[in-house]
Formats: C-alpha cells, sequence, structure tokens
C-alpha cells in the first residue's frame, strides 16, 4: 500500500510495504472453491435459497469437532483451507509464526447456534444448554480457528462492520502487512446468518426482497436477497511473494475507511461517507480516479443503497466511469461475508481478464447512470480495480487492487 | 434395565456425542486417552446420559471420573 503513512497535513505520504495476493479460498452458495465459484458468477441466476450446500467441514475438523462449529466458523474453515493451499501451503507460507496474522470478520457471528441453543433453553431448561455454545456463538471464533490451525501468532481478530466487515478485514490485514510488522495475514469474513430469527428481523425492517429476486441497479428492484458464505485471501509482503515464486493474483494496492456518521441503517443522501471512503483508497494508492477500470460494487438490490451507491460512484469517477458490476445478483447478499467474497471475486476477474455480469438486472433505472457489465461477462484488461462494500450503522469500506508486477 | 443393556445405552452416548468407534467404549477406555474426550466432551456425554437414563448428575461428581467403567457406575448407583 502506497500511502500507508500519510501525513495529517497532507504532506507527502511514505509509501507502505506493496502487498500481495496470493492465494483465495471461498464458500458461496454459487459454488465452493475459486473454480466453482467463478463458474457460478457467469452462469445463470440462481432461483431458490441461496444456501450453501454440500459443504464437507469434518474434512477439516474431523466428525467429532464439526457438531461444535457453527456454520460461519466452518465456511471461513474451508475457505482458508483452500486459501492456504493455493498460496503453496502453510510451510511455504508460514515464515515467521509471530509475524503472521489472521483478521476473520463477520456482520453477526454464530447466530445459528445461538437460536439453536436458545429453543433448548426454554424447551428444555438451563441444564441441557451446550457447553460449547459460548466458543460457537462468539464472532471471534473463525479467527480463533485459523490462528490454531495454522500457528499463527501475530494479530489474531475479528473485524465486526455489519455488510462492510469483509471489505474492512481485507483492509485491515493488508495494512498489517504494508506497516512492515507482518510479512502474511489471513483476511476473509464469513456469515451464516439465514437463520429464523435473523430473517423475521431483516424482514421486518423491510429490507429484504418481497419478489425473493435479487436485481442489483435494475429499476424493479425490491430489497436484497439473503445469502451466505465465507472468503479468505492471503495477503503476503509483495517482495517475499515475489522471492518466493509464489502466484500473485494482484496487488492489494489501497484501502480505506470512514463513516456516514448519519443513520443507523439508512445511507447518508448524499454519499458523502463512500465517497470520502474511495477518494481515500486512491490516495491510499496513490491512484486517481480516472486509474480505476473496474468497480465491483456493494449493489445489494435494495432501493436506497443501489442509488446512493451508484450517486457516489458518480460523484468520485463521473459518468458513465468505469465497468461496474455487483455480484450480489448470484451470490445474494451474505452481509459480513459479502466483501471478502466479492474481493475473491475481483482477484478472480484478474485471473480470467474478465468482469463477471450483474445477474438479475434487466431494467435500467433512470436515476443510475453507471457502465454496468450486464448480460455477459466482458472482456477486462487487467487495471486498477475498486471493491466497495457498505454496512448498517454507516460503515464505508473500499479496497483496490492492482495488476501485479509483471 | 439389565446391566449389559445399561452398558449398551451408555454405550450409544458415548459414540454419538464423542465420536467414536463402539468397540473403543470399553469399561477400561479412559476417557482423556483413548477417547479424546477433554471435561467440556465429559460435561456434553453427561447431558446425554442423563436424557437417556432419567437421571440427573451434579458436576462436582464428575471430579475423578476418568474411565468408562467410572462414569458408568456413577450413572447405574442412580438407577
Amino acid at each position: 500500500m502506497r500511502a500507508v503513512h500519510a501525513t495529517p497535513d497532507g504532506g507527502p505520504a511514505v509509501a507502505g510495504r506493496r502487498v500481495a495476493v496470493t492465494g483465495i479460498g471461498v464458500v458461496a452458495p454459487c459454488g465452493i472453491g475459486r473454480d466453482a465459484f467463478w463458474a457460478g458468477l457467469v452462469g445463470p441466476a440462481p432461483t431458490g435459497d441461496l444456501r450453501v450446500e454440500g459443504l464437507d467441514a469434518a474434512a477439516v475438523y474431523g466428525p467429532k469437532e464439526v457438531r461444535r462449529v457453527d456454520p460461519f466458523t466452518q465456511f471461513a474453515a474451508v475457505a482458508a483451507a483452500e486459501a492456504v493451499d493455493d498460496a503453496g501451503g502453510v510451510e511455504a507460507l508460514a515464515g515467521d509464526p509471530d509475524r503472521a496474522g489472521v483478521i476473520i470478520g463477520t456482520g453477526i457471528g454464530g447466530i445459528t447456534s445461538f437460536e439453536e441453543q436458545h429453543t433448548v433453553l426454554m424447551e428444555r431448561g438451563a441444564r441441557r444448554v451446550s457447553p460449547f455454545l459460548v466458543p460457537m456463538m462468539m464472532g471471534n471464533r473463525a479467527a480463533a480457528d485459523l490462528s490454531m490451525r495454522f500457528g499463527f501468532r501475530g494479530p489474531c481478530e475479528a473485524t465486526v462492520t455489519a455488510c462492510a466487515a469483509g471489505t474492512h478485514s481485507v483492509g485491515n490485514g493488508a495494512r498489517l502487512v504494508a506497516t512492515g510488522r507482518f510479512d502474511v495475514v489471513l483476511a476473509g469474513s464469513a456469515e451464516a446468518a439465514m437463520t429464523p430469527l435473523s430473517l423475521a428481523g431483516f424482514g421486518n425492517m423491510t429490507a429484504l426482497s418481497t419478489s425473493g429476486v435479487s436485481r442489483p441497479f435494475d429499476a424493479r428492484r425490491d430489497g436484497f436477497v439473503m445469502g451466505e458464505g465465507g472468503a479468505v485471501l492471503v495477503l503476503e509482503d509483495l517482495e517475499r511473494a515475489v522471492a518466493r515464486g509464489a502466484r500473485i493474483y494482484a496487488e492489494l494496492a489501497g484501502a480505506a475507511s470512514t463513516a456516514d456518521a448519519y443513520h443507523i441503517t439508512a445511507p447518508s443522501p448524499d454519499g458523502s461517507g463512500a465517497v470520502s471512503c474511495m477518494e481515500l483508497a486512491l490516495a491510499d494508492a496513490d491512484l486517481q480516479p480516472g486509474d480505476i477500470t473496474h468497480i465491483n460494487a456493494h449493489g445489494t438490490s435494495t432501493p436506497k443503497n443501489d442509488t446512493a451507491e451508484a450517486e457516489a460512484i458518480a460523484k468520485v469517477f463521473g459518468t458513465p466511469g468505469p465497468a461496474v458490476t455487483s455480484i450480489k445478483g448470484i451470490t445474494g447478499h451474505s452481509l459480513g461475508a459479502a466483501g471478502s467474497l466479492e474481493a475473491v471475486a475481483l482477484a478472480l476477474t484478474f485471473a480470467h481478464r474478465a468482469i463477471p455480469p450483474t445477474a438479475g438486472w434487466e431494467v435500467p433505472d433512470p436515476d443510475i447512470h453507471l457502465d454496468l457489465v450486464v448480460g455477459e461477462p466482458r472482456a477486462w484488461e487487467p487495471g486498477p480495480a475498486m471493491s466497495n462494500s457498505f454496512g448498517f450503522g454507516g460503515h464505508n469500506g473500499s479496497v483496490i487492487m492492482v495488476p501485479p508486477p509483471a | 434395565m439389565d446391566n449389559a443393556e445399561a452398558f449398551d445405552k451408555f454405550k450409544q452416548c458415548a459414540v454419538e456425542v464423542l465420536q467414536v468407534e463402539p468397540d473403543k467404549v470399553t469399561p477400561e477406555a479412559r476417557f482423556a486417552d483413548d477417547l479424546d474426550a477433554d471435561s467440556l466432551d465429559l460435561v456434553e456425554l453427561v447431558m446425554a446420559l442423563e436424557e437417556q437414563f432419567g437421571i440427573s448428575v451434579d458436576e462436582s461428581e464428575l471430579e475423578g471420573v476418568e474411565t468408562v467403567d467410572q462414569a458408568f457406575k456413577l450413572v447405574t448407583s442412580k438407577l
């Protein structure tokens, strides 16, 4: 990250260490594993519930332990196993374990376990509540499991910023590497919140789609469709990655985090928080708006988000601006997992030199002036690209990836 | 319920909670060394046994319980 130590008076920034993405892993309703995930992103729009099916978390945990691990942690664990393997395996990767960290965010944490055990409490009494409830539901469980599994003894934390948690986790992980204090960080997030209680809550706040169709930026969009999943990126000192001959998907060149300071669930109408976030990420990457050739948008398919996000993008980049897509027509909105799913999607966009289309989009919204990628994947010459997330609470997150050194 | 029947039920609980092969649940088996069960595993096993046998076991009674036989005798003493 080029401007990790930006000075408060706007003076010359001190460049941080460059950060490479050297491994990715993903668990999503449209596919488990990066190849299946990509095939899902460029395939037809899904029908029915957007749940992860066929996950073999027992392969990671063993048959006894897996029953005591909430699905959100299972998603992170399976994604991390893939990502570490993709980066060459833990032996090649770890180096000094004190200089290796884990940042795995979530929006909610182990709400599946929480609800199941609350039912046990109500129906069978306190003495029947699982002794494993607390470590199943705590939001830092996924991060803790990965540090134990891989022996990473640097920072091990969970970023909890609702639907921005994934993007913030990737940004926070990259920052740790950029400071020079740590060499490798597993960064990502996971969510498994398609539970009766959570769906009732999101439904009653009228955030969920009544049609059940995720249509980011479409004129008929009527709310988000909940999904679930997890994704992990291996973020590594770029020089070290080059020295060990690692495959580099992209350089994580910039990240930013800001708050709207406006309303607990509505985006600020002028989009100022999102605008400042994108501008800070550009400054962090030492790039100008015109350098960005693609944006993987938050694009939840809620009326308010998509309008506010489109306006914010137009303010920063002009119109039509860079090619924009939202993968939530395929993945649904996996809350805290979304940002890391999209960071993995962006890394795969570099690998495949193509932008996946915004599934579900059919009818243009006259108030949205974006160069939306729709219909078919669009061939893309890799260049600087941004991924955005916004969360209830007024949290804004942006990360920027650029092509790896030739 | 005779002793063999009771032990079969005990074994079922142990197999399910601890996810071990039935052959491993012998009277001599030690929870920690042979069945890879820690103290929280034992709490969960005791919950299952309480349900299965309709008994109540206080946590203090688990002190010093290290083998299957000790746990089984604790259970059968309450039948």
